[in-house]
């Protein structure tokens, strides 16, 4: 049994006085693709923002390949981590996000060679080379030059992919990345995963109201609700059998909507 | 006739010096607003602190009194200005003031999501301040430094008071030799006019040349 490349140790999280996580434990281990379902305000992009360290905990301990992502040791002393710690830490992760986030003035490699260069100090034109890499991988190379606001949004949430990638994190997360799409477009950005995780061994926390997609891509489901996992398991398992009542619910509640399971 | 063409000499040096003092204001002004508009936004208590009372002290008093106190009081305490030096300090500082809230408002405008790929792309704080948050909100704070450097042109005639010879000054120089008032303040309207509309084109060209490809961004 080799180690967890994530894990997470009752860690809560409240914003104001609504508790979004509450003693959240949970493990991942490397080259694990995960699903994470549930309703909205379940916690299920919070804990993404949080490996992200997009928001911090109010309590408990996160693990990063066995490291303290929140903390630091010193003389055997756990301290809060300070801005430096952190950025050592978000070398490991990597984020792709729901509304794409791409920097509208900068084109399309530019997004993509920005971080590469600035926080590694890579060449322009081994940033460049490595970037065409990636935008071919996404199928995007051939858009190198365009802006932003001439994509449609598939294509800049392949973009945003390629920039994530572009500083070869180990752990990637993906947060709804599909959801503000129109569903013609849908497609051609699963592909793009479906791509990652045949030709990489990145490990994949992705949150998704895809449960199709949920189904054949992830190792494991973890169904969210409440601030709590509920209940996981191999996708079969969730989406066939579930076994609580919550969960059995909101599936209902989703092929109803209209989702193939 | 000749009697105007000499006059109109004087009124182009007039003109000269309110263009000098202009753009050294707006120099200083730009400098002033980078300055306080992101200490204000900084971590650090001691830089909001000296940023906000720097705004809220230069927009809160007059700048024919700030222009006086550098020109006649300053010396007092050893600091000599020539009028010149004193106009660009006082204006520069005044404007620079009402421009630095236009700098904190447009990066504060810029949306959390540019903040939160900064993080997950691991930019320390001042690169995603300079590659990616300024060069947006830039674009935001333009036309309202099109308005600051307008105001500033036309606080330049303070600086007659000082006898400082800009635009104003000459006019007043002669409106006493010719004893014509109409025709040097009437000129002096349409030269401020011209000055103001070349800073609306100016800012408007830059505008549109910096918002290329980037619909989406502009506010």
């Amino acid at each position: 049994m080799s180690t967890p490349i994530i894990k997470v140790d009752a860690i809560s999280k409240s914003f104001g006085a609504f508790k979004v996580l509450d003693g959240l434990s949970m493990q991942v281990m490397p080259r694990e693709k995960l699903a994470l379902i549930g309703p909205s305000g379940s916690g299920k992009t919070t804990i993404l923002r949080i490996l992200m360290t997009l928001e911090r905990i109010d309590g408990g301990h996160i693990q990063i390949e066995g490291e303290q992502l929140y903390h630091m040791e010193r003389n055997g002393q756990l301290l809060p981590a300070d801005e430096r710690h952190l950025a050592r830490m978000r070398q490991k992760i990597g984020m792709v996000f729901q509304l794409f986030n791409l920097f509208p003035h900068k084109s399309v490699i530019d997004n993509v060679t920005l971080a590469p260069m600035l926080t590694k100090g890579t060449p322009r034109a081994a940033a460049e080379k490595r970037a065409m890499e990636l935008l071919d991988m996404v199928g995007m190379a051939d858009k190198a030059k365009a802006m932003p606001a001439q994509l449609s949004g598939g294509q800049k949430q392949r973009v945003a992919i390629a920039r994530a990638l572009a500083l070869q994190p180990k752990i990637m997360l993906f947060d709804e990345v599909t959801s503000a799409l129109d569903p013609e477009l849908v497609e051609e950005v699963l592909n793009v995963l479906w791509r990652l995780c045949a030709e990489t061994d990145m490990t994949m926390l992705l949150v998704t109201h895809e449960m199709g997609f949920a189904h054949d891509f992830a190792d494991r489901v973890l169904f969210f609700d409440r601030g709590r996992i509920v209940e996981e398991g191999k996708p079969d398992e969730i989406f066939r059998h579930p076994k609580q009542e919550r969960t059995q619910g909101f599936l209902k509640k989703i092929i109803a909507a209209g989702h193939r399971v | 006739m000749t009697q105007w063409s000499g006059y109109f000499g004087l009124i182009v040096q007039g003109a000269i010096v309110t263009i000098e003092l202009t753009l050294m204001g707006s120099v200083l002004a730009l400098i002033m607003a980078f300055l306080a508009g992101l200490g204000r936004l900084s971590r650090l208590f001691l830089l909001r602190a000296l940023a906000t009372a720097y705004i809220e002290f230069f927009r809160g008093t007059s700048i024919f009194v700030q222009l006086f106190f550098a020109y006649f009081v300053l010396p007092l305490i050893g600091l000599e200005l020539t009028p010149l030096q004193a106009g660009v300090l006082a204006l520069g500082l005044n404007v620079g003031a009402y421009a630095a809230e236009v700098v904190r408002g447009a990066v504060q405008s810029i949306g959390r999501e540019q903040h939160e790929a900064c993080i997950a792309l691991n930019l320390g704080r001042w690169q995603g301040l300079r590659h990616v948050i300024l060069p947006q909100a830039f674009l935001v704070m333009l036309p309202t430094f099109g308005n600051n450097a307008i105001e500033l042109l036309k606080a330049t005639s303070v600086v007659s008071l000082i006898s400082l010879a800009d635009l104003t000054f000459q006019a007043q120089v002669v409106r006493a030799q010719t004893g014509n008032t109409m025709v040097p303040f009437a000129t002096i309207l349409v030269i401020y006019f011209i000055l103001a509309l070349l800073i609306s084109w100016g800012v408007r060209s830059l505008e549109r040349r910096m918002a290329r490809g980037l619909d989406g961004v502009r506010v």
